[in-house]
């Protein structure tokens, strides 16, 4: 038992964090923020060459890390300074293609910073991850796509784009997803670029009869699904330690509020009803923690039920804990809380908005328990 | 970062196991999951039982009859032991007294005592609370006046568990009525036979005789049962209510209190359907689960900062705080799954429930939910340690 990280995890995390102290300073993120690809392709460009996206990667793939401790470190720091950067789609891009097979070259691009976006969500489809009706179908040797796709973050900054689309069956049907690989500027395409709550720019995709070479489809129909859904274990352990990074931040500097703020002659922390609010965020943050931890953990044991169970305890856990951190912080702060300048106010729309990814406390609570009884099942039987 | 023991931490659990899976009692595993009392005859066994091993006192260094264990192997046979359902070591001796002698006492009292509390021939209460000390501790009025070399006691204790067992009590009393709040207390060793000393039990609200007062009227006390310095308990006591923080999570109660909780939900037929099928009633059984599992990852993580030496900080306040509330939740849930049988009021009859109805009429789980209601209040209430929490992180 260690609670340690080794020494190659601590160095991973105090040269991204470093990096990030000096290159991308909250007004830095914020003028990232603001351009018109929701970040700063320059920094990304710095970011990809010191490695940072190679160490989301394991070495059978051109990266050098990739596992679930990896990402906790890396998605930390993430989190910590806000980072809009498109790390998760790249991250979630690179696991399905490498769920898939057989895109080395590909994923070796993606290590060395090729932009990338996951045009997978669909209008009408909420958080139902395994609903596709953007439909693909052969003509001559060639692909048709056509349908929609929305909230597809980074996507208008993205030089490829991973669609997803149907070939057969019906919309929920896990089988006849299929994975294309799509240039930004195929045509058919239509992107509806706007910016994000949170930071960061998404789409809106039309896929208007948009004619693909054979070479573009990266996943079957019979392996697209299970390939989104590694690219989904990797995202949703990457938000969750994103998460706890912003919450830690989130805290110290409403502890440091209570800490200066002066209200009836004394610092506000000296209220027993502030202080309660406050001891009642710390055990909460805690668990957080130790739900990521216990994800990252369950992350390296491979795809299985209990793997995914463990991600959306964490999902959950994040979920509840990053909206209470943010209303908590704000409310500590009073009015300063709800303003812009503030970069508090920032952290607070992050951990919020990371729950209305890749499925909310809910989705995950029912997750974790229809995982519980398969593999109730599976030990029975 | 690693969350597995060891392969020689493992071997250790295997052993635990195999000990409890010998020498605990059916009858007495099955009292302590259904929250029933035990009988002092029942607490005494085990501690026999334990006392063989050479396991009862897990904290106490190997000189005075510990197992030599390392923290992390305490925290094993603790979570073992809850799993398995057997009693809590009763904690007044061997777990609170036990490590203030081996620090403050005197090498006579440390002999003289120390084994007593290994071989049953004391039974130790506390004397802290007091009608109008709770939470606030340091206000303890109970008087002691040196008269030659004895104390003179006048006053009254309360909240002492099981003192209708214990033939001995320490108690914080005030030596220095002039000094400040924390700075007149003495830490004084009471024998429970003098004159003088009176005992009432305390009904609480689930009928149970857990809880007694104990009043004083002028109890003479050899001076040699002052144990350290006069003036200087508060010191002791707040090293004696710091000294444990591994079991104070709770993890393995309520892993078991979960487990049972799944057996009644599974018997438990709404409509034709098991109540674990309930969406809702599910969705409340998940987040607590949720919560426990963090918990337990949570209460690791402190296990291993105190194996690695590190000073309690405010996490032993924190997983107090959580882990009481996750019992709760628990203890509530088995309550709410039992719907209307709940509220049945019944002598205990003992023995296996065998049907699910059964469990119903011997479940108990209205009077375990209201006695659990002690778990945020004692110890320090939940809200002493938000204070805690607080102090220590915004220091103010």
């Amino acid at each position: 038992m260690d609670f340690q990280h080794n020494g190659d995890r601590q160095l991973l995390r105090e040269t991204l964090g470093r990096f990030l102290s000096d290159r991308y300073r909250f007004d830095i993120r914020q003028k990232a923020a603001e351009n018109d690809l929701g970040f700063d392709p320059e920094i990304w460009r710095e970011l990809a060459e010191l490695g940072f996206v190679g160490a989301m990667f394991d070495s059978r793939v051109g990266g050098f890390a990739g596992g679930g401790f990896d990402l906790l470190v890396i998605f930390e720091q993430l989190g910590r300074s806000l980072v809009i950067e498109p790390f998760l789609p790249t991250l979630m891009v690179g696991r399905a293609l490498e769920a898939a097979g057989g895109q080395a070259e590909l994923v070796g691009a993606i290590v060395g910073g090729k932009r990338v976006a996951l045009a997978h969500d669909e209008p009408g489809g909420r958080y139902a991850f395994g609903r596709v009706t953007t439909t693909a179908r052969a003509e001559g040797d060639r692909w048709i796509l056509s349908g929609a796709k929305c909230c597809v973050a980074q996507a208008a900054g993205a030089d490829l784009l991973l669609i997803s689309a149907r070939t057969r069956g019906m919309p929920d049907a896990p089988d006849g997803i299929a994975l294309f690989l799509v240039e930004h500027d195929a045509s058919g395409m239509a992107l509806q670029d706007y910016p994000n709550i949170d930071g960061g720019n998404s789409a809106d995709i039309r896929l208007t009869d948009v004619s693909l070479p054979p070479e573009a489809l990266v996943a079957s129909p019979h392996d697209g699904f299970g390939a989104l859904k590694e690219a989904r274990a990797a995202g949703l352990l990457a938000l969750s330690a994103e998460a706890v990074g912003a919450m830690d931040v989130a805290r110290d500097m409403t502890v440091e509020y209570l800490r200066t703020r002066v209200q009836f002659g004394v610092p506000i922390g000296s209220f027993q009803a502030l202080q309660h609010r406050m001891a009642t965020m710390l055990i909460e943050i805690e668990q957080a923690r130790s739900a990521v931890i216990n994800a990252a953990a369950a992350f390296d044991e491979g795809p299985s039920h209990a793997r995914d169970r463990a991600l959306s305890a964490a999902k959950y856990t994040i979920g509840r804990v990053g909206c209470l951190v943010a209303e908590e912080s704000i409310q500590m702060h009073g009015g300063i809380g709800m303003t812009w300048e503030l970069p508090l106010s920032h952290y607070a729309k992050r951990l919020v908005m990371i729950g209305h990814m890749l499925g909310d406390e809910d989705v995950h609570l029912q997750e974790y328990i229809n995982f519980s009884r398969r593999i109730a099942m599976s030990n029975v039987g | 970062m690693d969350l597995r023991f060891t392969p020689e931490q493992e071997m250790f659990r295997e052993e635990v196991r195999a000990f409890l899976r010998e020498h605990l009692s059916p009858v007495v595993a099955d009292k302590v999951r259904l929250g029933r009392e035990l009988t002092k005859q029942e607490h005494e066994e085990w501690h026999a039982i334990l006392h063989r091993k050479g396991w009862l006192a897990p904290h106490w260094p190997v000189e005075f009859g510990g197992p030599g264990w390392s923290v992390i192997e305490a925290a094993i046979f603790d979570h073992e032991r809850a799993l398995a359902r057997a009693p809590l070591t009763i904690p007044f001796g061997i777990s609170m007294l036990g490590p203030v002698l081996i620090k403050y006492g005197s090498e006579q009292q440390k002999r003289h005592w120390l084994p007593r509390m290994l071989d049953g021939s004391d039974w130790w209460c506390q004397g802290y609370s007091e009608p109008g000390a709770g939470s606030d501790l340091a206000s303890v009025r109970t008087r002691a006046v040196r008269d030659g070399d004895h104390f003179i006691v006048n006053g009254q204790k309360t909240w002492t568990t099981l003192g209708q067992h214990a033939n001995m009590i320490f108690c914080l009393v005030r030596t220095d009525p002039s000094a400040k709040a924390q700075q007149g207390i003495s830490f004084l060793l009471v024998d429970m036979a003098s004159p003088g000393v009176e005992l009432r039990p305390i009904r609480l609200l689930d009928g149970s005789h857990e809880v007694n007062e104990v009043f004083f009227t002028d109890v003479r006390v050899p001076a040699e049962n002052l144990v350290g310095e006069e003036s200087q308990g508060w010191t002791y006591a707040k090293y004696l209510l710091t000294y444990e923080r591994t079991g104070i999570a709770g993890v393995g109660e309520s892993l078991a209190a979960f487990s049972w909780l799944q057996t009644v939900v599974a018997r438990q037929i709404e409509n034709g359907r098991p109540l674990a099928e309930d969406p809702l009633f599910a969705a409340r059984m998940a987040r607590v689960e949720i919560d426990l599992d963090n918990m337990q990852t949570t209460n690791l993580r402190v296990i291993a900062a105190a194996a690695s030496g590190s000073a309690p900080g405010a996490e032993s306040s924190m997983i107090k705080v959580r882990g009481t509330e996750i019992r709760q939740e628990i203890t509530s849930l088995i309550r709410r799954a039992l719907g209307p049988a709940a509220r049945p009021f019944l002598a205990d009859t003992g023995g296996e429930p065998a049907s699910g109805a059964d469990i119903c009429h011997a479940s108990h789980a209205a009077a375990e939910y209201f006695n659990m209601r002690k778990m945020s209040i004692f110890g320090g209430s939940n809200e002493i340690q938000r204070n805690i929490i607080s102090k220590t992180i915004v220091g103010l």
